[in-house]
């Protein structure tokens, strides 16, 4: 075994002892993995943590439903979010190390744990960039339904305009994750559109959870300046008017009213400020990495 | 709930296929969630580039109770096998 990449045992040699074959791609195959003159290498770290850690506290949020979702269909469906959200968390985290290795938390001499398992498994939740919307904790099947739709709305338009990045790590982790966060958002659209137009129940359910979602929709397009200022980074102020036509598509079909925007100020999450419930989302997430610092996994 | 959700059969064609192929059932509130599930249960290994389904219900089966007038009949008709003629050793799919 190879731990260089997860595609090694898996690319090239006979792919006819799979049953249905593997063509699978490794999304940084080929890719110029050099910081583009012109980039501030520190600030592209920082602007990789912030959607890396979008992506890595949501995908652990969308495990914690693993066995616990109505139905074994929908299971599954969460469980597959978690894991393309992981990999691109995995490549982001891995790309802000390359990036700036003094962002790397120090570990005990000889440890294998890779810089982005690092970052992951070792920082405290001030450290963490993600939106509060990745992070405040699960509520009912309408509450990772509304979720997954104001996420991956705001997330797709990001990173469609991502795909023509300067950083070309960025640009093919983009495109990667175009494909699978269209898929999350149709997803999340149908089930909205479902729960909206159901039972009284189901409607009732939904109202409540986009009220309780609401006061963080706003965050995912404020910017940090590092957001605006990164020539490889796209500001999510820019993309607001495209995605918000997609969210009042889906609202109009589900004969739901917009709420009234509520507004982002002072600190946010991109600065590392945080709802408690990530500290404790961490403790247990940590806990095994940090007792066992030279564990191979 | 459950029993809200009736059942579906699966077909898959595989990158290689030029058939689909049966690969399970799976419940589903309509037809466009059937997909959706097909695609979420059954295409996670990268096995599959289209997807049927079709409700368990609209599946006439042949009858366990019906095997012998339906299939012994064909059980010595050898002569409708190729079985007479050499097939040169570098003809594929026979």
């Amino acid at each position: 075994m190879n731990d260089e990449s997860v595609y090694d045992g898996l690319l090239g040699g006979d792919s006819s002892q799979w049953a249905f074959g593997t063509d699978f791609e490794d999304p940084l195959a080929g890719v110029d993995t050099t910081v583009p003159a012109g980039i501030d290498a520190t600030e592209l770290a920082v602007y990789c943590l912030m959607l890396g850690d979008d992506t890595l506290v949501l995908s652990q949020r969308l495990s914690e439903w693993c066995s616990r979702a109505p139905e074994l269909e929908e299971d599954i469906a969460l469980a597959n979010f978690a894991l393309d959200l992981l990999g691109q968390a995995r490549l982001l985290l891995a790309r802000a190390a390359a990036a700036d290795p003094s962002i790397v938390p120090p570990l005990p001499e000889g440890s294998p744990v890779p810089a982005e398992d690092a970052l992951a498994y070792f920082r405290e939740a001030g450290q963490f960039r993600n939106v509060r919307m990745a992070e405040v904790p699960n509520g009912d099947f309408a509450h990772v339904v509304v979720r997954l739709l104001l996420f991956s709305i705001a997330r797709l338009a990001v990173l469609q305009r991502l795909r023509g990045s300067a950083d070309a790590v960025l640009a093919a982790v983009a495109a990667k994750g175009v494909k699978e966060l269209a898929y999350h958002r149709d997803w999340a659209g149908r089930w909205f559109v479902t729960l909206a137009l159901g039972t009284d129940e189901s409607r009732r359910r939904l109202l409540t959870a986009l009220e309780q979602l609401w006061p963080l929709h706003d965050e995912l397009f404020t910017a940090h300046p590092i957001e605006k200022s990164l020539a490889a980074a796209v500001d999510p102020g820019e993309v607001r008017a495209e995605a918000d036509a997609v969210l009042d598509q889906v609202l109009a079909v589900a004969e739901v009213e917009r709420p009234e925007p509520i507004g982002t100020r002072g600190r946010t999450g991109r600065d590392g400020l945080h709802t408690e419930a990530l500290s404790l989302m961490l403790a247990e997430m940590q806990v095994v990495a940090r007792a066992h610092p030279m564990g191979l996994w | 709930m459950k029993r809200d959700w009736p059942l579906y059969e699966v077909f898959i064609r595989g990158k290689r296929g030029l058939n689909h192929v049966h690969v399970g059932s799976l419940h589903a509130p309509d037809d466009a969630f059937a997909v959706a599930h097909a695609r979420d249960v059954y295409t996670r290994r990268n096995e599959g580039v289209s997807i049927w389904v079709v409700r368990a219900d609209a599946i006439t089966a042949s009858s366990p109770d019906e095997k012998d007038p339906l299939f012994a009949p064909s059980g010595d008709k050898v002569y409708r096998h190729p079985t007479f003629y050499e097939i040169p050793a570098d003809v594929p799919h026979m």
